[in-house]
């Protein structure tokens, strides 16, 4: 069938340069930015150009504040545009946001920086350029109004969304000079506000983006409906590296609804139908013979006996060293002190999205269109023009909400890859192709296992005099990003535990320390789950050194203020915490409490945790948590992502694992990969601490801590450590 | 053709009969409002109500229910976003992605129909939708608030 004949009244050539937006209006229940319609549209209703690539502002006043990074929930969206409009002046209530495509990003000289959205990055690497942006755009309109009543500048002001001239009095509204505003020569330099003086940014305001979400309207990827558009279900080798070895497509090509099978690069094959559930139905009907492979005899214990050598070898990598504590511990216990060494292990998760990954393409000789939830859409963007071998400035990317991404939407765009790969099978034909919840759980970007060897020694009076830790472990960068790592070492292994790094550094004073990593790579496909690797480091090393405080007799903050005096902001926050949970005073009979302390992603964060054990079930009564990102830019927003944070840290402590047989994972859904429900969830304070002077991340940090409150707590609970996770795995007593 | 009552309205459809209720409402006839999370009921993201029973919807066969029974989506709650739980939910702002909340929101409504002042043992009880995000704690003030305003 022909575009023309799927598409009366459309000539080919109209719907292949008019397709993105012809897609990209109504009927896709979404409005695509720099589309040929949204264009078009926009000049048939005389509407202004922008005033910058940041600002938009329409006759009626309302302003678009355009965004580069993706919404998946943190609120990153709403953050952003505060950014902005608090250096812009104009009236919140009038704000929308949109998302400039990856690729008119790439035409404008990436004049919006990266697309990026992971590593809790969103705010702390843009504030400044997007502030700028708001503030050039707000003198723009200024000397605009000023042009036109033919005064100095500086005798006007821009305040919610009016310009007045000082001494007359006269306003302009910014609609009114947004047209001449556009056509002005931008600022070389702005000022920008201090933080103190913070009117929209800094306030606990509501997200732009909640009512579709609360009444079905909100389009994820998942729910789009392109004209004529067909839907994939696909199926990849279970076994990581195996491949596609036959497969009898005659044996469903009848069935309901089908419209072709394919072969989806080397690992997978596609069934494509009138409807997805009829794809699905007539793949699960598929037979399909596997090459499976080098990694049949993969197992978790295969991989868990591969890190355990790891823990005890000569060689490792070193990310943070302090006089000589190999030497030390070497010399045996001190007189009247003590050696304190243990053991932990961290498993594989997966990210478990809510939406299941899926990607829409449209592929013809001379372009190819993707749309897709996306946590980079440059990312995205460079997937597509090497999966349709096209140039990239033939290809485009238009970003949707996710319905979750954690990690899994960044780095990895195996999916689009899939769905150009499909949409090349049929040009001209849209594709949606939707994963099942098992395929996202078989072919995840898993959260790495490691394994940790925590040694130390004690002194007569307490004082920590050397400690070792060895990580031993999947690397993600040597997987995922190999240019990032640096002689060998993948340095991000070390999150939370550098020496100095701004990123992330140790909050203990040790005179013999060292922490070097192991480096074992299990063939297993790794990736950045949201928190990294600062989840396992923030588990080893809190929980040690609450095994450490035990073992000197004394109560675990004192404990730790004597090694905490030269890192006041990470004690900060930990003495917040504890403050909050009322640690000076004993908790109820029968509960315990634990505290935990970290940084990382730029941000000092804590956690007091009390719970109890009754009849072998472990409840989680309160956490109190502390953060300080230097800046809080919607306070709102960061308590959210705090609790939020405690739902995915102890998602993993107490159910989350994946487990490798046969060369594959043995959890195919949420039957067998348990989260946490609303009946576990933990009544969570969060306390905000801003002490100025850095811009620290908010999305990751707090999980890392949520793990070893609840396991410290635990202990003071029933006396007993778990040091292997997850809680599932142990009969609590 | 077979027909089901969709949101007040007779809806007439193709489908396998075997298909999932979820499937008929999100393809054949649109309504994408209700999402699809696991596909075997673990997750109530694609909660709907089968005359005013939560269901999820994702491992109901469409021949298994009948005409004359009125199914409710997200879609069909109110016709403006109005429902107690729907103003609860925006008074909180309780969604961080969104995808699970109005498979939470339909099983919210439900529960207060049956259970019009819910106690928190009763919401941890019956709101076993599952959240990554981890709105949990608002979905639960936000139950409370809702029950307040309906009991005016």
């Amino acid at each position: 069938m022909t575009i023309a004949q799927r598409f009366p009244g459309v000539s080919r050539r109209n719907f292949l340069a008019g397709s993105a937006a012809a897609l990209g209006g109504l009927s896709l229940g979404f409005h695509i930015p720099f589309s040929d319609e949204a264009l078009a549209q926009d000049a048939a209703a005389s509407l202004p150009p922008e005033v910058n690539a940041w600002v938009v502002v329409k006759p009626d006043d309302t302003v678009v504040i355009r965004v580069a990074r993706s919404e998946m929930g943190q609120g990153t969206l709403t953050g952003l545009a505060q950014l902005v409009v608090e250096e812009l002046e104009c009236d919140w209530s009038k704000v929308t946001t949109e998302y400039p495509p990856p690729g008119e990003n790439l035409k404008r000289n990436r004049v919006w920086g990266s697309y990026s959205t992971g590593g809790s990055r969103g705010i702390r690497d843009s504030h400044d350029y997007v502030r700028k942006g708001g503030a050039a755009a707000r003198e723009m309109l200024i000397a605009a109004a000023a042009a036109q009543w033919n005064v100095p500048a500086g005798e006007c002001v821009a305040a919610n969304s009016v310009i007045t001239h000082g001494p007359s009095g006269r306003t302009l509204r910014f609609g009114e000079v947004a047209d001449a505003a556009g056509k002005l020569t931008p600022p070389s330099d702005v000022k920008l506000k201090d933080p103190k003086d913070w009117k929209i940014a800094g306030k606990p305001l509501a997200r732009l983006d909640t009512v579709d979400k609360l009444t079905g309207k909100q389009v994820y990827g998942a729910d789009l409906k392109l004209p004529g558009m067909v839907n994939a279900a696909i199926k990849a080798c279970p076994v990581f590296g195996g491949k596609v070895a036959s497969f009898d497509a005659a044996a469903v090509e009848k069935m309901p609804g089908v419209k072709s099978v394919v072969k989806v690069d080397d690992a997978a094959v596609a069934v494509v139908a009138d409807t997805w559930w009829r794809a699905k139905t007539a793949l699960d009907a598929l037979p399909i013979t596997w090459d499976e492979g080098p990694n049949t005899g993969i197992s978790s214990a295969s991989i868990a006996e591969m890190l355990r050598a790891g823990l005890d070898a000569d060689e490792a990598f070193v990310g943070n060293r302090q006089g000589d504590a190999k030497a030390e511990l070497a010399k045996g216990a001190p007189a009247g002190g003590k050696i304190v060494t243990a053991g932990y292990a961290f498993p594989y998760q997966n990210h478990a999205t809510m939406e299941p990954m899926n990607a829409t393409a449209l592929y013809t000789d001379e372009k190819c269109e993707v749309w897709v939830p996306t946590q980079n859409g440059e990312s995205s963007l460079a997937v597509v023009a090497e999966a349709s071998g096209l140039p990239v400035d033939k290809c485009e990317v238009y970003k949707i909400h996710l319905g979750g991404g954690f990690g899994r939407r960044g780095n990895f765009q195996d999916y689009v890859r899939q769905a150009v790969s499909i949409a090349r099978q049929m040009p001209g034909t849209p594709v949606k192709l939707l994963w099942s919840r098992e395929e996202d759980m078989l072919h995840g970007a898993y959260h790495p296992t490691t394994q940790a060897k925590l040694s130390a020694t004690l002194d007569a009076q307490g004082n920590v005099t050397a400690m070792h830790m060895r990580i031993s472990g999947q690397s993600i960068l040597a997987s995922v990003r190999p240019e990032g790592m640096q002689g060998g070492m993948d340095p991000v292994v070390f999150q939370g535990l550098t020496a100095n790094l701004p990123e992330g550094h140790l909050g203990y004073t040790v005179p013999n320390l060292l922490i070097d990593h192991a480096m074992r790579n299990p063939p297993i496909p790794p990736g950045f789950w949201r928190g990294v690797n600062l989840n396992q480091n923030a588990i080893y090393v809190e929980c040690f050194i609450d095994e450490l405080a035990h073992e000197a007799g004394m109560e675990s903050l004192a404990f730790r203020r004597r090694l905490m005096a030269n890192h006041p902001k990470h004690l900060a926050v930990l003495e917040a915490a504890a403050k909050g949970i009322g640690w000076d005073t004993p908790p109820a009979e029968g509960r315990g409490r634990g505290l935990a302390q970290i940084m990382g992603f730029g941000s000092y964060v804590a956690a007091a945790a009390e719970v109890s054990v009754t009849n072998g079930e472990l409840t989680v009564h309160r956490i109190v948590a502390a953060t300080d990102p230097g800046h809080a830019v919607n306070p709102a927003q960061i308590e959210r992502q705090v609790e939020g944070s405690f739902v995915y840290g102890l998602s993993a402590c107490l159910y989350g694992e994946c487990t490798v047989k046969g060369g594959r994972m043995e959890q195919e859904n949420f039957d067998t990969y348990e989260v946490m429900r609303l009946a576990q969830m933990p009544a969570v304070e969060t306390i905000i601490l801003t002490s100025g002077g850095f811009w620290g991340g908010v999305g990751e940090p707090t999980i890392a801590v949520a793990g070893p409150a609840v396991l410290n707590a635990l202990f003071a609970a029933t006396g007993k450590r778990y040091r292997t996770l997850p809680l599932k795995n142990h009969e609590l007593s | 053709m077979a027909r089901l009552t969709v949101n007040g309205r007779v809806e007439e459809f193709e489908a396998e009969p075997d298909t999932p209720l979820l499937w008929v409402l999100r393809e054949q006839l649109g309504m994408t409002g209700t999402k699809f999370g696991c596909g075997i009921a673990q997750c109530g993201a694609c909660t709907v109500h089968i005359d005013g029973v939560a269901t999820r919807s994702c491992v109901m066969p469409v021949s298994s229910i009948e005409e004359s029974q009125k199914i409710v989506t997200i879609e069909g709650l109110s016709p403006d976003g109005s429902h107690p739980v729907q103003k609860a939910w925006l008074a909180l702002d309780v969604p961080q992605c969104g995808y699970c909340q109005t498979g939470m929101i339909m099983a919210a409504a439900s529960l207060l129909e049956t259970n019009p002042q819910p106690s928190d043992e009763d919401i941890s009880a019956e709101i076993t939708n599952i959240c990554r995000c981890g709105t949990y704690n608002r979905v639960r003030a936000a139950i409370h608030m809702a029950a307040d305003e309906k009991a005016g």
